[in-house]
C-alpha cells in the first residue's frame, strides 16, 4: 500500500492502539504468582467434574495443588484447535506458567510440539501421546496401561453375571479401546470359560443419548454386567443402575452415582502421578520424555468393590491383582485367537505389558461378539 | 435385579424391532416438542434457529430446578419458561428494521449454549429428581418389552399435542391469524393485526415448547445434565420442520422416524450384526437425505412452505 494513502486518522488511531498495547503490555508482568512459587496449568478437553476423563486428571491437579510452592492454574473446555496453542501461551505468558498438562489425546500433535519448540524453558506433559526422538525434549507423554485395571473389573464382572453375557459401550475402535475390551473379556473368561462381551460402538468419544440407546440394547439383550470406554461414564453407569443390572466404571470412581449397581472400576491414579511429577521437576530432576505404567508403578487402579461383590469374586481379582503388581504377569499371551478364529499370539509368545505390539491392537479376541469395521 | 437378570429372556432377534420402536418413543421428545414449537414460529413467518440453544437452556434449568426443588414438573415448567424467554429475545431482536432472522438464530444458539454451560457448571455432579415414566406394559412377563413400554408423560402430551395443533391451526381463529401473518403480512397488517406481535407470540411459543424438550433430555431420557447433552438434536429438529412440510402430524411421524432410525445401529448391533456400524449410525441423515432429494423438484418451491420465511421469500 502507498504510505501517502495513509489519511491523517488512521494514523491518529495506529499510533493510539499501538500506544494502548504498549500500556497493557506494561501492566503484564505484575500478573506472575508470588516469586518462589512454581506455575503449572492444566488444559482439560471437557468440563472439569463430568465423571470420567477430565475429573480423573481434575483429581490430579487437586493433589498436585497440595505441594506446597506450587500454583495450579487450570482451563476447561478447550478443543483440539488452535485454542489450546492460544490457552498454553496464555497460561505461560500471563500466568507465568513452567509446567504445562495439555491432558487430551489430539493436543499433542501439531499443537504442544509447536508451542514446546517456541517455548524451550517450559517443559510439557502431554497424556496418551507417543513421544519420539524427533520431538523437542521439553516435551514427554506419559501413559498408564488401564488394562490392567480392566482385566480385574472383567474378573469382577465374570464372577458376578449370571447370563454369561456382559456388555461394553466403546466409543471407536482404536488400538486403547480394543485392548480394554480384549483384557476386560481376557479376565472375565478366567471365572466362565464360556462369557462373552457383546461390544457396541456409539462412533464418538461423548454422545449420550446414543450411549444410553446402546446400554438399553444390550440389556435387552440379557447382558447383567456393562461397562463402557467413553469420556463421560456417567450415563452408561445410571443407565445400568435403573434397569436393575450390575456396571463397571471407567476413568474414575463412579460409584456414588450407583450405589448398588456399581462393582469395580478402572480407573486413573494421576493422584498418584502428578504430585510425583511436580515435586521431580521442582528438584530439578529429570522427568523421562516417554513414561509408562500400570498397577505396579501407580498409574492406575482397581475402585473399591462394591457391595455385591460376592467372595470368591473378591478372592481372585485380588490374586489378580496381587500378580500384577509383582510384575512379570501379562495379560495376552498365546495361545490366543481372535474372535474371526484367526490366530493372533502364537502358542508359548506372551506380551508384556510395555511391548509395543499391543500399543497396535487390531483385533477382538474369541469371546468379544463385535467387529472392528 | 437379581431376578430380571436370571429370568435372562434374551430376546435375540426380536431385540431389532423391539429396539427401534422403544428407541423412538424414548428418543422421538426432544425431536417433537422442538420441531412442533418450530413449527408454530415458522408457521408465522419466521426461523428461529437458536432452538437448539433453547433446548440445551431448558435442559440445564429443568435440571437445576428439579433439584433444588425437588419437584421434576416444577423444572419442566420453569424450561418452558426460559424458553418463551428466549423466543421473547429472538422475536424482539427480529422485529427491527433490517435484522436477519436467521443470523439472530444463529447467535442466539451460540448465547444460549454457553450461557447454559456457565450455569450448569455446579449441577453435573448432583443427582436431580426424575420425571416419572407410565408402565403400559404391566400385563407382559418379558423384561425388555416391559421396559419398552415404560413411557414418559411428556411423549404422550407431544402426541396428543400434535393433532391438536393441526387442527387449532386450521379451525381457530388464533390459527388463521397466525397462517396470515406466515403467508403474507400485507394481509395481517390489512386485517389490523400487528404483524410482529403475532410472531411474538408464535416465537415464545416455540421457544416454551423447546424448553419442554431439553427438560425430557435431562430429566428422563437419558436423564443427566452434561454438556454434550444434546449434541445437534435440536438443529436436527429444526430441520425436521422443513421435511414435514410445516405439518405438525407429519412433524410427529418425522420425529418417531429419526428416533427409531437412531436406535437402529445399537440394536443391530447388540443381536451380533456388527459390520459396517458408521452405516447404520448414519441412518437417520441418510434417510433425510433421500426423502429430501425424492421429494423436491426444481419447478417448483416447496409445498407447504410459508410464503413469508425469509428463506422462501425473494
Amino acid at each position: 500500500m502507498a504510505f501517502t494513502r495513509i489519511s491523517r486518522r488512521h494514523l491518529l488511531q495506529g499510533t493510539a492502539a499501538i500506544g494502548a498495547a504498549g500500556a497493557i503490555a506494561g501492566l503484564l508482568p505484575g500478573r506472575p504468582a508470588f516469586a518462589g512459587d512454581v506455575v503449572v496449568g492444566f488444559i482439560y478437553v471437557g468440563s472439569r467434574d463430568d465423571y470420567g476423563y477430565n475429573q480423573a486428571h481434575a483429581q490430579g491437579a487437586a493433589a498436585l495443588k497440595k505441594v506446597p510452592g506450587v500454583k495450579v492454574v487450570e482451563e476447561e473446555n478447550v478443543p483440539e484447535t488452535d485454542a489450546v496453542e492460544k490457552t498454553m501461551e496464555s497460561m505461560i505468558n500471563l500466568d507465568g506458567a513452567t509446567l504445562l498438562f495439555p491432558t487430551s489425546f489430539g493436543y499433542y500433535n501439531p499443537h504442544v510440539l509447536k508451542i514446546a519448540a517456541k517455548d524451550p524453558k517450559v517443559r510439557f506433559e502431554h497424556c496418551g501421546g507417543l513421544w519420539t526422538e524427533k520431538d523437542p525434549k521439553n516435551a514427554a507423554s506419559y501413559f498408564g496401561y488401564i488394562d490392567e485395571a480392566q482385566y480385574v473389573a472383567g474378573i469382577v464382572a465374570g464372577h458376578t453375571s449370571k447370563t454369561g453375557k456382559l456388555g461394553f459401550v466403546a466409543a471407536k475402535p482404536i488400538p486403547q479401546v480394543l485392548r480394554n475390551i480384549n483384557a476386560y473379556t481376557l479376565g472375565a473368561q478366567t471365572a466362565n470359560p464360556k462369557i462373552t462381551t457383546q461390544v457396541i460402538f456409539t462412533g464418538d468419544w461423548s454422545m449420550p443419548v446414543k450411549e444410553a440407546e446402546a446400554a438399553n440394547s444390550l440389556i435387552d439383550q440379557g447382558v447383567d454386567v456393562i461397562t463402557c470406554h467413553v469420556d463421560g461414564p456417567k450415563t452408561v453407569v445410571e443407565t445400568a443402575a435403573r434397569r436393575g443390572i450390575m456396571v463397571t466404571g471407567y476413568h474414575c470412581d463412579q460409584s456414588v452415582l450407583a450405589p448398588k449397581a456399581y462393582l469395580t472400576g478402572a480407573e486413573w491414579n494421576w493422584e498418584g502421578l502428578y504430585p510425583k511429577f511436580g515435586k521431580m521437576f521442582m528438584a530439578g530432576e529429570p522427568i523421562p520424555n516417554f513414561y509408562r505404567g500400570g498397577l505396579k508403578e501407580g498409574l492406575v487402579k482397581v475402585s473399591a468393590y462394591g457391595p455385591a461383590v460376592g467372595e470368591a469374586a473378591r478372592k481372585a481379582a485380588d490374586d489378580a491383582k496381587a500378580k500384577l503388581m509383582a510384575g512379570g504377569f501379562a495379560i495376552f499371551k498365546g495361545p490366543m485367537t481372535d474372535n474371526k478364529g484367526k490366530m493372533v499370539i502364537a502358542s508359548g509368545q506372551a506380551h508384556g505389558q510395555t511391548d509395543p505390539v499391543l500399543e497396535r491392537m487390531d483385533y477382538l479376541v474369541e469371546g468379544v461378539v463385535g467387529s472392528t469395521s | 435385579m437379581a431376578v430380571a437378570a436370571a429370568a435372562g429372556t434374551a430376546l435375540g432377534w426380536w431385540g431389532v424391532p423391539l429396539g427401534v420402536v422403544a428407541g423412538a418413543v424414548r428418543v422421538s421428545t426432544p425431536f417433537l416438542f422442538v420441531s412442533l414449537g418450530e413449527c408454530l414460529t415458522e408457521r408465522s413467518g419466521r426461523i428461529n434457529l437458536g432452538l437448539e440453544g433453547t433446548l440445551v437452556m431448558g435442559a440445564m434449568t429443568g435440571y437445576g430446578v428439579s433439584y433444588l426443588t425437588g419437584s421434576p414438573w416444577l423444572g419442566v415448567l420453569a424450561a418452558g419458561l426460559v424458553g418463551a424467554v428466549f423466543g421473547a429475545t429472538h422475536a424482539a431482536f427480529c422485529s427491527l428494521p433490517r435484522v436477519n432472522d436467521i443470523a439472530i438464530g444463529i447467535a442466539l444458539m451460540l448465547f444460549g449454549i454457553g450461557l447454559a454451560f456457565y450455569i450448569g457448571k455446579p449441577l453435573i455432579e448432583p443427582q436431580a429428581a426424575m420425571l416419572p415414566s407410565i408402565n403400559l406394559g404391566w400385563w407382559s412377563s418379558v423384561p425388555p418389552l416391559r421396559d419398552a413400554l415404560r413411557v414418559n408423560v411428556l411423549f404422550l402430551i407431544g402426541v396428543v399435542l400434535a393433532p391438536a395443533l393441526v387442527w387449532g391451526l386450521k379451525n381457530t381463529r388464533w390459527g388463521l391469524i397466525l397462517r396470515t401473518a406466515g403467508e403474507s403480512a400485507d394481509a395481517a397488517l390489512a386485517l389490523g393485526y400487528s404483524v410482529n406481535l403475532i410472531r411474538l407470540g408464535a416465537t415464545m411459543a416455540g421457544g416454551f415448547l423447546a424448553g419442554i424438550g431439553g427438560s425430557f433430555l435431562s430429566l428422563y431420557y437419558p436423564g443427566s445434565w452434561n454438556e454434550r447433552l444434546s449434541s445437534g438434536q435440536g438443529i436436527t429438529a429444526v430441520a425436521l420442520v422443513i421435511f414435514a412440510r410445516w405439518d405438525p402430524m407429519l412433524c410427529f411421524w418425522a420425529s418417531i422416524l429419526f428416533g427409531g432410525a437412531g436406535a437402529f445401529g445399537p440394536a443391530l448391533q447388540s443381536v451380533g450384526v456388527t459390520e459396517g456400524y458408521y452405516l447404520f449410525n448414519a441412518a437417520p441423515y441418510i434417510l433425510t437425505l433421500l426423502i429430501m432429494i425424492i421429494t423436491c423438484s426444481p419447478r417448483r418451491t416447496l409445498t407447504g412452505a410459508p410464503a413469508e420465511l425469509s428463506i422462501t421469500r425473494s
